[in-house]
């Protein structure tokens, strides 16, 4: 009836040991730890068997409460083929991971480094709401009838930006498009003030 | 002998199908349906199981005839019940996609073959660990289960995959060894693994040995069940699997886990101690998990941080150890399960019709694929918990059991809870504004599968082995008889490839599970209900497993002790 000293300062070295290698960056010796674990464990088990020096195999002379227990060991046995499977597939991961990137190393996962670089600006979602966002840019009309202040200053939606753009460079008046038509600015600068007699609405919006 | 006495089929069934389609590996039509007709069969008799202890009680088998404290029992109530039943269904639905995913690829370059007795293996282990009266046991399903998704995981083994894998072995085999400690010293402690046995004796126990073995077992599973400072390894392992794999794993595995900390939770360790610590965690897996959600772009990656936050809300209504709590909790799981699986399964869709599954580089699908859009958008508002659906009374329950426990911190739980689901809200509207309703032309670098419109002979989209129906395309420019034809052909073609019948099949029955269980959250509460008070109680239980003239210890359980 005596603790087994050896056996538990086995565990405690491989338990030890097995921590320090899993924490390493190398694949090989990620596998040798999680072995030394696993192996730390199956003597941790065996330990929960009673005493050393029980009897282990039946017979007549034993009492009943002199037998070493036998469940640990086969717990142990479970634990072993397990152990045994995980690692023969590991090997093979650890093999294939060499086939493919030449290194033994963990590496890094591509998605989130290039998640982490992402500004936290998005254009889609961050950018500034316009003032005025329907159809029609007559409201916004700058006072000398020029400047288009629908997207604000200096920011344009780059799609409709471009086509007032357009509109202004082509011929040699100046048009500001109004939904889907363009009109001289000078029009639409003459609607713009209030009461201004010229203007009928149309159903679409600006005048005649 | 009533019929609960057939559970072990349910674990025996699906193994012994991964046998014959193992055997069956180069018959690839047989393989399918021998896997598909087994895990019917086997769905079929957990209906039964379920209705066998809808009303209560609960039986145990016991294994090769050994009496319960020293052989092997499988346990069924209404809790392990309801998890089969919504596990099975889930995992045929992804069977039966994934079978018409290969259907559709052609099985050349996917090692198909593996895949049957591999899934169903990993079904096996789910049975298992969900039937699992016996602690050691329970580790073997979750290592059955764990060794058959590193197969799935790193299916084909390509670079990212592997690299997934590697983060995931580890993780898993580290908390595997995690729980393999915790029995031995258990084991030492007590010198039994079965469940019911260990329920009385643990309890005899003083309190120093108990709370380090029950945060053990906690630590264990909170790595499967990805509870927040034990969940990093997720979100990197799971969006590199095949599609129906992530799905697979997204409802089941982290679910197991959840299933083993109840467990832990209400059988093997009654009582509040460790609810705070429990809270805690579960107020950070919700905020944190889906933080990072709001960060991702890429939907499969999105939904894996929606994944680890709702974890919280289960692990919620488990800390609160009432029965309002713990029956809100058992019906977000099955919720979850449903939820989760089918939004992976459309994300595996949208994939295929837009060619990506990064929300920058998809647009326009609510146009190019109504049926799409719908089968996403029910999963999605069902996740935020929008109110017809059962998220939300999922939701709703366990804000209802943080209210009546009225401590600050349930409080903060409320807030946190309310505020989760509002961001998983946010997220899922982003991904629906970019992928199903801007224009395909506002897209950062769009695939073209995307940007060819529906109804037009497209050549690029058309697989490049048809030459026929290329050709066909081409021509019917020309003539307009012919174009007729040609671009009939091509786009029925272009449907069966990109959005083939057997995988939009099963997604539209996940779906509409998702939304039977809202229609049926009735009755579906009440077995709830009926599963966290004899949980709680675990007379029930140990009665089933120990027999009648066992004295269940009353200490600590809030409903008033045993019978």
């Amino acid at each position: 009836m005596s603790i087994n000293l050896a056996l538990l300062l086995v565990m405690g070295a491989l338990y030890a040991c097995g921590i320090y290698l899993i924490l390493e960056r190398s694949l090989t010796r990620v596998l040798l730890g999680l072995m030394l674990l696993a192996n730390a464990t199956n003597l941790l088990i065996l330990a929960t068997g009673g005493y050393s020096g029980l009897a282990p195999l039946f017979s007549k002379d034993t009492a009943a409460g002199d037998y070493n227990d036998p469940l640990p060991q086969a717990l142990i046995l479970t634990s072993i083929v397990i152990s045994f499977a995980v690692t023969a597939f590991m090997l093979g991961i650890i093999y294939r991971t060499w086939v493919l990137a030449r290194e033994d190393e963990i590496q890094d996962d591509v998605e989130d480094l290039r998640v982490a670089e992402t500004p936290s600006f998005d254009a889609e979602d961050d950018a500034e709401i316009p003032a005025e966002t329907s159809e029609f840019p007559l409201t916004m009309l700058g006072g000398d009838g020029q400047d288009i202040s629908d997207h604000g200053p200096g920011s344009g939606d780059g799609d409709s930006g471009t086509r007032e753009a357009g509109a202004r460079a082509h011929g040699g008046t100046d048009t500001v498009v109004a939904g889907d038509r363009e009109m001289p600015t000078e029009h639409a600068a003459e609607e713009e003030k209030p009461g201004s007699p010229n203007v009928k609405p149309s159903p679409e919006g600006g005048g005649q | 002998m009533n019929i609960a006495s057939l559970a072990p089929l349910a674990v025996v069934l699906p193994i012994l199908g991964a046998a014959l389609t193992f055997l069956l590996i180069r018959h690839s039509r047989a393989q399918r349906a021998v896997s598909i007709g087994l895990l019917s069969l086997t769905l079929l008799l957990e209906c039964f199981l379920m209705a066998a202890v809808w009303d209560g009680g609960t039986v145990a088998v016991s294994i090769g005839g050994w009496i319960p404290p020293w052989g092997i029992v499988l346990v069924v109530d209404q809790f392990s019940s309801l998890m089969l039943v919504v596990s099975s269904a889930v995992s045929l639905a992804v069977l039966v996609y994934a079978t018409g995913q290969g259907m559709a690829d052609g099985d050349k370059d996917a090692p198909v073959s593996i895949f049957h007795p591999t899934y169903l293996i990993l079904v096996a282990g789910v049975s298992n660990a969900f039937l699992s009266g016996d602690l050691f046991n329970l580790y073997v399903g979750f290592e059955i289960l764990l060794t058959a998704s590193y197969v799935l995981m790193t299916l084909g083994g390509t670079g990212p995959r592997i690299r997934a894998g590697v983060t995931y072995v580890v993780v898993s085999v580290v908390s595997s060894v995690l729980f393999l400690i915790s029995i031995a010293m258990v084991y030492g402690a007590t010198g039994t693994v079965n469940m019911a046995d260990l329920a009385i004796k643990l309890g005899e126990l003083d309190q120093g040995t108990k709370t380090l073995l029950h945060v053990m077992l906690l630590v264990a599973f909170g790595i499967k069940a990805a509870v927040f400072p034990l969940s990093f390894w997720l979100p990197d392992s799971y969006p590199t699997a095949p599609a129906p794999v992530t799905a697979v794993f997204a409802g089941l595995l982290t679910k197991v886990g959840v299933y083993a900390m109840v467990r832990t939770e209400t059988l093997l360790f009654p009582g509040d101690t460790l609810n705070t610590p429990l809270m805690i965690a579960a107020l950070l897996t919700m905020v944190v998990g889906i933080l990072g959600a709001l960060a991702q772009s890429d939907i499969k990656r999105l939904l894996s941080f929606t994944l680890v936050s709702h974890i919280g809300y289960m692990v919620f209504g488990l800390a609160m150890s009432s029965v309002v709590g713990l029956a809100a909790a058992i019906f977000y799981v099955a919720h979850h399960i449903t939820i989760q699986t089918s939004l992976f399964l459309v994300t595996g869709l949208i994939e295929r019709r837009g060619g990506s599954s990064s929300v920058d580089r998809l647009g326009g699908l609510a146009k190019i694929s109504p049926l799409l859009a719908l089968l996403f958008f029910i999963p999605g508002m069902n996740l935020a918990g929008i109110p017809p659906f059962s998220g939300f009374l999922g939701k709703v329950g366990l804000l209802q059991a943080g209210v009546e426990l009225g401590t600050p911190l349930a409080y903060a739980l409320v807030i946190g809870g309310v505020v989760t689901s509002l961001l998983t809200l946010l997220a899922v509207a982003r991904v629906w504004n970019r992928a199903f309703w801007r224009r395909p032309a506002d897209a950062e670098h769009p695939d073209p599968v995307l940007l060819a419109a529906p109804g037009q002979p497209v050549e690029e989209e058309v697989l490049d082995d048809e030459p026929v129906a290329d050709g066909a395309g081409r021509t019917g420019l020309a003539t307009p008889v012919l174009s007729r034809a040609g671009s009939g052909g091509s786009s029925t073609l272009v449907r069966s490839t990109l959005m083939p019948r057997t995988m939009v099949g099963p997604t539209a029955g996940l779906v509409v599970l998702g939304m039977a269980l809202t229609v049926f959250a009735g009755p579906l509460f009440g077995l709830s209900d009926r599963a966290a008070a004899d949980m709680l109680d675990r007379g029930p239980y140990i009665h089933a497993v120990l027999g009648e003239d066992v004295t269940v210890p009353g200490a600590g359980a809030p409903a008033g002790g045993g019978k």
